[in-house]
């Protein structure tokens, strides 16, 4: 499949300034040590995904071999060489996820944005995909949307977070089911006025 | 029983302000330079003495694992620190409530670990996918360097200390130390071969520690309170406070820091709310993430959680992860589940890896069906022994280990599951 590609790349001065604040954490002759955070950066002002141009001004802006910054874009799961969707849906479906009801956000995920996994809605809005372990599984199951974990879901939540970004909204993210973070619903076991008194 | 005041994450649930004010108020960077005036030495003594072992999975002493930098620093090649803060274990989510809830806790033992190895540069390298996580730490490092924690006389001790925090970009493999290290530089996550090890030769070819966020977290309370105070949780060769993630078919999943070597089951009654359907509606426990064997529930009755009891029962801590799966589990999907996650995550250096993992994961699927001949469970754990051990990293190994666990644990299931299909079959075809 042919992608219409941009002609040229050039980073926004805002943009710019971010991408040399960050080379210059390295140490001087490693600046091919930016590589993930310009391509984050560089994604982020194409709208989600890597035109070549975009990928072949990294490689010069870093003195790195084109094919060396293709390749780096092809390893790592979140950077994309296609168009997306404006908003991103990952369902994290790993067993922790799975053992929690992940197989039904996916189902929900599809019914409610009318695609299957790995496609992206007709009006550009939408990509959903399939996430490997995010890494936040006492909170399982997660959905991660833009820069955001969702997380205590179940379907009828979900839907009511998926409804709120239809609406033009961010909703809160975190858990859905109201508790304070990785902590036991009914209340932490530690960490508490009333634990920390019985330890004196 | 660990209490409250021997609790190193005492802001774990984020109930309290994570910025350097609040981090102060709880006792972090309290004279932090009076602890790098005791010296380098002192500090990897301490460290040793505490019976400290990595909290990332292998559990390798870290006191020793700082003493391999060399003594001296040559100018042409510095040391590095690198923390390894790319939690992609499957079960595993410790270290993102450090990062966004005791960042500076991590900041200073960026420090306080850099200075024991003689390095003025830390890199955290954080998992693509906690973005809202990376902002936190970028904030409190900015933080430390505006109050002079951080910086060209950090803590007013005269040692130059830079902390670089670091995104990746979705990859578990990167979580593996020389993967993490190839990343670093700007290159696909794929592990070097070893030796040369990183303390010899690491990042940009120089001396090189790295070392998880736990490990790196729990190094300053450790020094302020003594190697004796640690030391005295757990058991001998186990020691410390821990923070455990308890996941799956439990009533009320959460993280909390509890002392080494607790029983299992103590665990999971007093802090996750027991088993859902209770202690004797459970079926298996991987006891500490994804790579790690699962125990049945006759083990998990009495097991500790410690390195070496888990090892004992031919599982392992890894990260202190457990997951919980009762009776109404598919135990077989629940690992095939596991099989699909190592052949997405193979970086595809290795020929066993690459292959073996997804020649595992469809016959795992098969066997979920029951599709298969019951001579296929042992040609399925031969494949396991050929791909353990045969490769660059311990992806190969952490692929095979939740299958061997399943079969050791579970095989009449596994064997039922093929008789059923053929018996039903059988009766269709009649």
């Amino acid at each position: 499949m042919s992608v219409e590609q941009a002609a040229s790349f050039a980073f926004t001065p805002e943009n710019e300034a971010e991408a040399d604040k960050i080379v210059g954490r390295y140490p001087a002759g490693r600046q091919a040590s930016a590589v993930l955070a310009l391509l984050d950066i560089a994604q982020r002002q194409c709208g989600g995904w890597l035109p070549r141009a975009a990928m072949d001004h990294v490689a010069k802006r870093l003195s790195m071999a084109p094919i060396r910054v293709y390749e780096v874009v092809t390893f790592y799961e979140m950077f994309y060489d296609r168009p997306r969707g404006t908003h991103e849906v990952r369902v994290c479906t790993t067993t922790p996820c799975w053992l929690r009801g992940s197989a039904d956000l996916v189902k929900t995920c599809e019914a409610e944005l009318g695609i299957r996994v790995g496609e992206t809605t007709e009006d550009g809005q939408y990509s959903l995909s399939e996430f490997e372990c995010l890494g936040a599984c006492v909170n399982a199951p997660i959905v991660w949307i833009d820069d955001d974990y969702y997380e205590d879901l179940d379907s009828e939540k979900l839907k009511a977070v998926l409804d709120a970004f239809r609406r033009g909204e961010t909703p809160k993210p975190g858990s859905q089911s109201g508790r304070q973070t990785s902590a036991p619903a009914p209340g932490p076991t530690t960490l508490t006025a009333k634990t920390a008194k019985e330890a004196r | 029983m660990l209490h409250d005041k021997d609790r190193i994450f005492t802001n774990l649930y984020g109930i309290h302000d994570w910025r350097l004010d609040g981090a102060r108020s709880r006792g972090d960077w309290d004279d932090t330079g009076a602890i790098l005036a005791k010296g380098r030495e002192w500090i990897v003594e301490e460290i040793k003495q505490s019976g400290l072992r990595g909290r990332g999975g292998a559990g390798f002493p870290a006191g020793m694992k700082w003493s391999f930098m060399p003594k001296e620093v040559d100018e042409k090649r510095p040391h590095y620190l690198v923390v390894n803060a790319d939690e992609s274990e499957p079960g595993t989510c410790k270290d993102r409530d450090i990062i966004r809830h005791d960042p500076h806790k991590l900041v200073e033992g960026s420090l306080v670990a850099g200075f024991a190895m003689g390095a003025h540069t830390a890199f955290i390298y954080i998992r693509g996918e906690f973005v809202r996580e990376a902002q936190v730490l970028q904030a409190a490092v900015d933080e430390a360097y505006e109050a002079g924690l951080l910086g060209k006389d950090a803590c007013g001790s005269g040692w130059a200390m830079d902390v670089v925090v670091h995104r990746g970009a979705g990859a578990y493999i990167c979580g593996e130390e020389t993967a993490m290290l190839e990343s670093l530089e700007g290159k696909k996550g794929q592990p070097r071969i070893k030796p040369p090890f990183p303390a010899a030769m690491g990042l940009y070819g120089c001396p090189t520690t790295i070392n998880n966020v736990e490990t790196i977290a729990v190094a300053p309370t450790i020094c302020r309170r003594g190697a004796s105070w640690f030391a005295g949780f757990g058991r001998e060769n186990n020691t410390g406070t821990k923070v455990f993630c308890i996941s799956g078919h439990v009533n009320n999943p959460c993280n909390v820091e509890e002392e080494m070597s607790i029983p299992l089951k103590e665990l999971v009654e007093k802090h996750a709310g027991g088993v859902r359907g209770g202690w004797n509606n459970l079926k298996a426990v991987i006891p500490g993430g994804a790579s790690v064997p699962l125990l049945p529930k006759s083990t998990c009755d009495s097991v500790l959680m410690d390195f070496d009891a888990l090892r004992e029962v031919r599982s392992g801590l890894g990260t202190a992860a457990v997951i919980v799966m009762d009776k109404s589990t598919d135990v077989v999907a629940a690992i095939a589940r596991l099989s699909k996650f190592y052949m997405h995550e193979s970086c595809g250096q290795c020929t066993p890896c690459r292959e073996g993992t997804g020649w595992m994961w469809r016959v795992m699927e098969r066997l979920v069906r029951g599709d298969a001949e019951i001579a296929e469970i042992d040609a399925l754990l031969d494949v396991t022994k050929q791909v353990e051990g045969h490769t660059i990293c311990a992806l190969g190994d952490a692929a095979a280990w939740p299958i061997q666990g399943l079969v050791r644990h579970f095989r009449d299931e596994i064997e039922q599951r093929i008789i059923d299909r053929k018996t039903h079959s059988r009766i269709q075809a009649a």
